[in-house]
């Protein structure tokens, strides 16, 4: 490995942790498209930065940019707050506006400036370790590590800082508001580090990256955890572990970077969704297939409680008088011996103890919804986990 | 100014005196409309009030804009004589349930932990201190076994009960409540209920927004009729009558006052 591919996978690692921590707040607070606004909108901010300073890694730019992504904001929810659009559409109208500004001030300028719309979309990566930090002559590294290291070290201090006061108001506004952590300031400092992560990973991955480094990584994490700070520390590895896996998935398929790490994202949210242990679709499909398989239960058991008399509890008799199909009686049938809740003499089905215990427990549970009834049943039944 | 009923002058055994929370000509709009108009109240200290008012009455508006939430466009609010800015760590709120995502990624702890902040301020982070006293607050509300339930694994009732803990947990010396028996079980009321009691004994003042006029006389004290305007306010026994539930709801009320 050249050190140049060592710089790329650290740049875009960098990134990774830096899109991911503000993306985790954006995707908790239902924000998820405000990222892909700022994103586009940054643009006429860094091009006017560009164009006074001509360098693409001056700090004005990012303060430019910054406040171009502020600005968004405050647009989408001034337009927001007149009432008249919802803020999805204030979002789709001010973002095109801005980037549009950007795109037609680089078209107009296309001669003297070496700023394209396809890097803008689509970064430069695997130019970056090109442009060099020199320092009276020694060599200290690409200009863009010093520019994601710069955004990352301050995103990662004002999470630490002040990582209770985004839980709570992210959690609960009205309670942080009368704690006297005022809501408008978080969200606006959240705003403004989006802002400035965004505009410090533009130049590496570029506008559409941006958006799915920040989204994807935290709306995994946010399906296999129930705990914050594990669901940020997900977040940021599964930003890093797109980013490296990505690189290499260009390197061998001699395509873009920045696309081969959005579609590495893409898959592993994709996994995610599928097989995440309790929301995945597969657990989520499976676990209502055993609560329709225990309702059924519990429907066959409570009809034996009722029925005394023999001929409702021979075998055959099920199917007609439940009124199910033969496998369905079958699965049920083979569950409830496997459980010793009924015994089987000569064709004729009876509760035993343990069965008549437990449909009474049910039954008591479903009709009071006491919790710590059925407390002790929930290991071994889906119809209760909740 | 606002209507004042006889009953305002009258005392009660559980009121000491002392004026808790005070509104004066305070009015808030939403877009121009009003929704609470040059309200007057005096709540004294030490009361389990209810506010009662049919839907948009503007009681969560009331509640808000005492704590500063909404910023109202005119009057003024103090709590034990200064402004509510001043005497944050006095004063604990329970929002409306459906106020949150209860899918947030956290803990029945961690959520009343949260109660703590206030006394932190800014940047400090919880300790020792602060989840033992949240676990203490669980315990009060019978939800000690469920701390590490992830919190959309709670039933509704249970859910109450935490948001109740979080504001225990402040110690305070007024609680407000928004809607605290919206959908909650039988066994979760009468919980509530007994905290609420207990807070009062201990001289705390209670300003619950209640929805079921026929247990007001049984849980509460003292009420406040509001729709838009104050309509009255003072202790239950002398101001829950059928004249005023009709000037407050606009249709003939008969509630049976039970003795």
């Amino acid at each position: 490995m050249s050190s140049t591919q060592l710089e790329i996978q650290l740049i875009a690692s960098l990134v990774a942790v830096a899109c991911a921590i503000p993306g985790t707040f954006l995707v908790l607070r239902k924000m998820a498209m405000i990222s892909d606004a700022i994103s586009h909108s940054i643009l006429p901010g860094i091009v006017i930065g560009f164009f006074i300073t001509q360098d693409l890694n001056s700090p004005l730019l990012i303060i430019l940019a910054a406040l171009t992504g502020i600005i968004t904001v405050v647009l989408v929810e001034y337009i927001q707050k007149t009432g008249l659009v919802k803020e999805d559409t204030a979002i789709g109208l001010v973002f095109p506006a801005l980037f549009s500004i950007g795109v037609i001030l680089i078209a107009k300028n296309a001669n003297d400036v070496h700023l394209d719309v396809d890097a803008v979309l689509l970064g430069e990566l695997a130019f970056a370790p090109f442009d060099r930090f020199l320092l009276s002559g020694i060599d200290l590294g690409p200009k863009s590590l010093w520019v994601t290291g710069g955004v990352l070290i301050l995103t990662l201090t004002l999470l630490i800082a002040f990582f209770k006061e985004l839980k709570v108001s992210t959690f609960d506004t009205g309670l942080a508001a009368s704690l006297g952590f005022s809501p408008v300031i978080i969200h606006y400092g959240l705003m403004a580090v989006s802002s400035i992560t965004t505009v410090g990973a533009f130049d590496a991955v570029g506008a559409i990256l941006v958006v799915a480094l920040m989204i994807a990584p935290a709306a995994s994490a946010y399906l296999l955890t129930n705990e914050l700070k594990r669901m940020l520390i997900f977040a940021i590895c599964f930003g890093v572990c797109s980013a490296i896996s990505g690189y290499w998935v260009a390197h061998w398929l001699d395509a873009s970077i920045a696309g081969s790490i959005t579609t590495m994202l893409g898959l592993l949210f994709l996994t995610v969704y599928l097989f995440a242990p309790r929301r995945g679709i597969i657990a989520v499909l499976y676990k209502e297939r055993q609560q329709r398989v225990e309702v059924s239960l519990l429907t066959f058991l409570l009809h034996l409680k009722n029925h005394t008399e023999e001929e409702e509890r021979h075998v055959n008799h099920l199917n007609e008088h439940i009124n199910w199909q033969k496998v369905r009686s079958k699965l049920v049938l083979e569950l409830a011996l496997k459980n010793n809740m009924i015994q089987l003499e000569q064709n004729i089905v009876s509760l035993t103890q343990k069965g008549e215990d437990f449909t009474s427990k049910a039954i008591d549970y479903i009709i009071t919804n006491q919790d710590s009834k059925i407390e002790h049943m929930k290991e071994d039944f889906f119809l209760f986990r909740g | 100014m606002a209507i004042t009923t006889e009953a305002n002058t009258k005392e009660t055994p559980a009121a000491t005196g002392t004026i808790a929370v005070k509104v004066d000509d305070l009015t808030v709009a939403y877009n121009y409309k009003p929704v609470l108009w040059d309200i007057d109240l005096e709540i004294p200290e030490g009361v389990l009030m209810a506010i009662v008012g049919p839907n948009g009455a503007g009681k969560s508006t009331l509640i808000k804009s005492i704590l500063g939430i909404l910023k109202p466009i005119a009057g003024s609010v103090s709590i034990y004589n200064k402004p509510y800015k001043k005497q944050r760590q006095r004063v604990a709120y329970v929002p409306q349930k459906g106020s949150v995502d209860w899918d947030f990624p956290t803990t029945a702890l961690d959520v009343v932990t949260m109660g703590t902040y206030g006394s932190l301020g800014w940047i400090k982070r919880p300790g020792q201190k602060q989840k033992k006293a949240a676990l203490e607050a669980l315990e009060k509300v019978g939800m000690l076994p469920f701390k590490n339930r992830q919190i959309s694994q709670l039933s509704g009732g249970q859910q109450q009960r935490i948001f109740l803990a979080r504001a225990l947990v402040q110690n305070a010396s007024i609680y407000f409540m928004d809607e605290p028996f919206q959908g909650v079980d039988a066994t979760t009321e009468v919980a509530i209920i007994n905290i609420l009691k207990e807070l009062r004994k201990a001289g705390k003042t209670v300003i619950v927004v209640h929805h079921d006029l026929q247990t007001v006389p049984e849980y509460f004290d003292w009420v406040t009729f509001l729709n838009v305007k104050k309509i009255a306010t003072g202790p239950v026994k002398d101001i829950f009558n059928d004249d005023n539930l009709t000037k407050t709801y606009g249709i003939n009320y008969k509630v049976s006052i039970q003795e």
